[in-house]
């Protein structure tokens, strides 16, 4: 028995290999167990045991992610959409299947919703360059928030910049969360689309979206969602939410890096222009006229990262089995766990402290500043990431240049987060 | 003595956490601001300059131990130098802090400053150590825009 077999969103690609078998038995099974899925979680680091805590950057990959990429090209591979032969028919049929295995995780109505990108950041890219110069105009608005990742900033400010239009940013608290009446008072007649972020990748904060898609669309603006750092925690459905983009990224979700999709509704990204032209995306070219391909392909030029997709359907597949609300569950314990025993160590202070928050806890010390403590606690075996996270205006928000920044996953323990105390309190210890 | 220890030495912990020069000289003609956006380390050095000589020195800012200790050592170190022989204490600081300093000679002619032969071990500190050099470089060079290390 697979885990794959526990709770399938989908069909398995393949037959899952002895490695990836694990003991029978219902709910969440225990961190070590989870651990032996992670080929790279036996690495030692300065002769530790490692304890990854920078999953909000990337995630580590399952055997079975690295073995469906490895059957790929052993046994399927050739380019898809193109011959007849059978190979490519097998690449086709795996590709397609990894866009229903997407579809099926975001919950989409439809499996032409979703496109396959690189990640979350072109994800963003393709909507404000082909939905966004396509609706925004001079004296027209853009709202974000104060909390967004620099990709869910910098693709809007070029739009803004070409399109002589303004970006709003919606402001938010000393806790980190948005302020929702600032946030419905930048909601008007000019602002032509709203994009933020489902859970702060620096904060951890999350967002309240039901209420801001519903503020947004009362006022007929679509709602893109940067779906990053929620993907890898929360169950994302985005009938129920209703949001008209959700963008993520494969790599934190478990898969391989390269490869994220945006899931769009089918009726905005029917009338939305491509957004690159090449081969894949056409019905006809001649030099007069093209014809450009039905939903997802439109928005598919070229030949796509094909194995890439193919692993983060097997990674989807894994998040599945092991169920999106076991995962939120282990997580919100492990953050529980954590922001209670790093907050009580002296000279420590939390940076996001809203009342829902996922994956992600960021501190700084007195004592000792992120970038030594990244360095004290590599020594230790304990991954962090410290820095400012991509979210520059988040640390001008806190007056801090930097924070240390712990991030989960489904293979970390209570036992990582005791390794980080103990790496923090040896940091606290040199530093005085 | 662990890398760990050889790169947090006392005297680099004692310079980061009691800064000296840690001030804008009153007759300050020169400035120049130093970031890291990896890390978001920023400095800003001011000199006293007269003629080619550094009459006066110092800097205010923000960074990790190693950048906070090498910026105040640094102006200890520059303090009444002529503009030449500070970019070549930079130049043999630099080979020190990325391990190519080999010989005892080089690392005892650096006198105090030796004591940051440790960062060689943690290649991703070198642009730590170096970020208050480099903007003093530019500083003495007379370079009006933010030095970067990335």
């Amino acid at each position: 028995m697979t885990r794959l077999a526990h709770r399938p969103i989908s069909e398995p690609l393949q037959e899952a290999s002895a490695q990836e078998a694990v003991a029978p038995g219902a709910g969440f099974p225990n961190g070590e167990e989870i651990r032996r899925d992670f080929p790279i979680l036996s690495e030692r680091v300065h002769g530790k045991r490692l304890v990854y805590l920078d999953n909000g950057a990337t995630s580590q990959k399952p055997w079975a992610v690295i073995h469906a990429i490895m059957r790929y090209y052993e046994q399927d591979n050739a380019n898809i959409h193109r011959g007849v032969h059978t190979l490519s028919m097998r690449a086709t049929e795996a590709h397609d299947a990894a866009r229903r295995t997407v579809q099926h995780f975001l919950h989409a109505g439809e499996a032409r919703e979703i496109v396959f990108v690189r990640g979350a950041t072109e994800a963003i890219n393709l909507v404000a360059q082909s939905y966004g110069r396509a609706h925004v105009t001079a004296g027209n608005e853009v709202l974000i928030t104060a909390m967004e990742h620099h990709s869910n900033i910098v693709p809007w400010q070029m739009l803004c910049e070409e399109k002589q239009a303004r970006l709003r940013v919606a402001p938010i608290d000393d806790c980190g969360e948005l302020r929702m009446e600032e946030f419905e008072k930048l909601i008007g007649p000019r602002t032509r689309i709203v994009a933020v972020t489902h859970v702060s990748n620096a904060l951890g904060t999350v967002n309240p979206l039901r209420r801001i898609i519903d503020l947004a669309h009362r006022q007929n603006v679509p709602v893109l969602v940067d779906g990053a750092q929620a993907a890898p925690h929360l169950p994302v459905d985005v009938q129920a939410l209703d949001c008209d983009f959700y963008a993520f990224s494969g790599h934190k979700v478990y898969g391989p890096t390269g490869i994220g999709a945006i899931y769009g509704k089918a009726a905005l990204l029917d009338a939305m222009p491509p957004y690159q032209g090449g081969g894949d995306m056409i019905r006809s070219v001649t030099f007069e006229k093209t014809t450009y391909n039905e939903l997802p392909f439109k928005f598919e030029a070229g030949t796509p990262d094909i194995a890439g997709a193919i692993g983060l359907g097997a990674a989807l597949e894994y998040v599945g089995a092991l169920g999106m609300d076991n995962i939120a569950a282990h997580g919100q314990d492990l953050l529980a766990y954590a922001t209670e025993a790093v907050g009580a160590i002296p000279g420590v202070r939390l940076i996001g402290t809203a009342s829902q928050r996922a994956g992600v806890l960021s501190f700084v010390s007195d004592h000792v500043h992120p970038h030594d403590l990244g360095t004290i606690l590599d020594r230790e075996g304990v991954a962090i990431r410290t820095g400012h996270h991509c979210a520059q205006p988040v640390m001008d928000r806190f007056g801090i240049p930097a924070t240390a920044r712990a991030s989960f996953a489904v293979y970390n323990t209570r036992e990582d987060i005791d390794a980080l105390v103990e790496g923090i309190a040896k940091a606290h210890e040199v530093f005085g | 003595m662990t890398e760990l220890d050889e790169l947090y030495q006392e005297v680099i912990l004692e310079h980061s956490k009691a800064p000296r020069n840690y001030r804008r000289p009153e007759a300050t003609n020169r400035t120049a601001e130093g970031y890291n956006p990896l890390c978001g380390d920023r400095f800003t050095v001011f000199l006293d300059m007269e003629g080619d000589a550094i009459r006066d020195i110092g800097f205010q800012g923000s960074g990790c131990a190693i950048s906070r200790a090498s910026a105040s050592m640094m102006t200890q170190s520059v303090k009444g130098k002529s503009k030449e022989a500070a970019a070549r204490l930079f130049e043999e600081f630099h080979r020190l802090v990325t391990g190519e300093a080999k010989t005892a000679e080089e690392r005892t002619k650096l006198g105090k400053l030796a004591a940051f032969a440790g960062v060689s071990k943690f290649p991703v500190r070198v642009k730590c150590a170096t970020l208050a050099w480099h903007t003093m470089q530019s500083a003495l060079e007379g370079k009006q825009n933010v030095v970067s290390t990335e």
